[in-house]
Formats: structure tokens, sequence, C-alpha cells
């Protein structure tokens, strides 16, 4: 490991010394924090993968019962009964903080169904009451989807970095500032063999 | 803060999220798509992506990963998902764990 490039003086092995207990404090804190976000990350893709695989077979249900019923009718009249939403849904979007990350956070009010369809039941088969339904309520559903899958693709951004992070010091920083401090020491222990030695020269010159 | 929400889809899937509150955008095409989306990111919250275009817009999606808002959600299309979405999990997964510890076993087993 190459060691810095700093003057063997006793001000620059203090200085050092000082960023050495910097640097193992960091290390350990971004150890422990790296620790902390591996551990919600896999509680939150758990439960991500749970609710993604409910979700997309209900939605696949849905959907295909929606196409079934648009067959059924012509383009035009689909498009007009669905002009208008059915459903509402209304949801807070707030942000909230995961391990200093800023994650999404959602919160879904009541959704809002005034259960008449916006069409007559002449009109469409019962697929589409079906799957209109169903997917009302499944919007509110989507929307905690939502928030956990984004709350997992930043998590693994900043558990990402993090890790970089740790690695640097741990095996750069820490490393390199470890070996300059032993070379510095080594350099004025040397030093001060040579000016005794020398003092013990002179005195002898001295004394013949 | 109330925002809303939006889906990008083709055709009829998008149609069926309209019947559920949220407005519905359509797109053809990836270039089409493309557009919507980078438009859409301004004012809208929550967008869905059908899982055969969001696998086009990979990068697109990647880049929106800095800010807390927009919320890109693939969702399958009406002929069914592509495994878009799990393919991203399971990248997540190995990203953040170095290995992928939760998804593979499935594989295997299948």
């Amino acid at each position: 490991m190459a060691r810095l490039n700093v003057n063997p003086t006793r001000m620059e092995l203090k200085k050092l010394k000082a960023r050495l207990q910097t640097a193992t404090r960091g290390h350990k804190l971004l150890k422990d924090k790296s620790d902390e976000m591996i551990r919600r990350f896999t509680a939150l893709i758990k439960e991500n993968k749970r609710m993604r695989a409910e979700l997309e077979a209900e939605l696949s249900d849905c959907l295909g019962k929606f196409a079934t019923a648009c067959a059924y009718s012509s383009k035009e009249e689909i498009d007009k009964i669905f002009s208008m939403p059915v459903s509402n849904v209304s949801a807070t979007f707030a942000v909230r903080d995961v391990m200093n990350v800023e994650v999404p956070s959602i919160e879904v009010s009541e959704t809002k169904s005034d259960a008449s369809f916006p069409y007559a039941f002449a009109e469409m088969t019962s697929e589409a009451d079906y799957s209109v339904e169903k997917i009302s309520r499944l919007v509110g559903k989507l929307l905690k989807l939502a928030e956990i899958e984004k709350t997992v693709a930043m998590l693994a951004v900043e558990i990402e970095r993090n890790k970089r992070r740790v690695n640097a010091l741990e095996y750069i920083m820490i490393p390199q500032i470890e070996e300059t401090v032993r070379y510095i020491k080594s350099k004025l222990d040397e030093n001060e063999r040579a000016a005794t030695t020398r003092l013990m020269k002179v005195k002898d010159i001295l004394n013949a | 803060m109330t925002g809303k929400i939006a889906i990008i889809g083709n055709g009829e899937s998008a149609l069926a999220f309209k019947a559920g509150g949220v407005d519905a955008f359509f797109a053809d095409d990836e270039k089409e798509a493309r557009e919507l989306l980078k438009k859409l990111a301004r004012t809208y919250k929550v967008i869905f992506v059908t899982e055969d275009l969001a696998e086009k817009m990979d990068d697109l999606i990647t880049r929106m990963l800095e800010q807390p808002y927009p919320a890109i959600v693939p969702v399958p299309s009406d002929k069914g998902g592509s495994g878009y979405a799990a393919g991203k999990m399971k990248q997540y997964a190995e990203k953040a764990l170095g290995a992928d510890v939760l998804f593979g076993n499935e594989k295997r087993s299948k």
C-alpha cells in the first residue's frame, strides 16, 4: 500500500493520527448504516415480491376481463363510456426518511367509488362491471406497491453507494494512513538515534 | 401534498385504468412513450407504465431513481406481464446484497 506523500514530522504525525481516528469512526458508522439499510431492504423486497405477485395476478385477470368486455362493443362506444372515471382515488404524497434516503410515502385516502357505473347495464357486458369495480380497488393497492417499489429501488442505489464508501475507507484510506503513521514514527526514531550517536561521537572527539 | 396518478399504456390496458380514476395516456411505440414519460414526470407523482413499454425505456426509468417522485411502476398489460418488473427486482437485490438471495431459488425449483 502506497503511503501518503507527507513530511515525516511530529506535526504531520499528530494530524494523521487524528485523521485515522476520524476515518475509523466513520468506517464503523457507515458499516452500521449499511447493515441497517440491508436489513430494511430485505424486508421491503420480500414484501414487494409478495405484493407484486398478488397484484399482477389480479390485474392480469382484471385486464383480461376488460378486454373481453371491450370486444363486445365498438371502439367509439367504449371511448365514450370511459371518458369519465368511475371512481376517484385520492392519495397524499409525502416524503419519508429512511436512513437518510428520501423515499416516497403514499397515503391512500379512501377510494371514492360511487358504485354506479358510467353506462347502462344494457350497454356493456358483466365483465366490464367486474373489471371496473375491481380496478378501482386495485389502484389503491398499486399505489402502495409504487411506494414500496420505489423505496426498494432507492435503497438499492444507496446501499451500493454506501458499500463503496465503506470499502474505500476500509481498504484504501485506513491502511494508507496507518502505513504513513508507521513510516513517520520509524523516521523520527531513526533521527533520534542518529542524534544520540552523533553526540556520542562528538563527546569522544572532545575527550580524545 | 396531493398529486396525480397517470398511466402510460397501449390501448385497452390504459383504458381500464382510466375507469379506476387514473389519468390515461396512450402510447403505441417507444418514441411516443418516452416523450410522454418525460412530460408527465414533471406533473405526476405516480406513473404506471405497461411492462412492454417500460422494458424499452429502462434507461429513462433508471434515471428517475434519484428523486422520491415520480414513482414509476411497471404493470402488466392486457397481454400479460413480460417479467420486466421481476427482473428489475432481481437486479436491485443483486445490487444491494451482492447476490440474489430471494429470486434465485424460485428459478431453480421451476
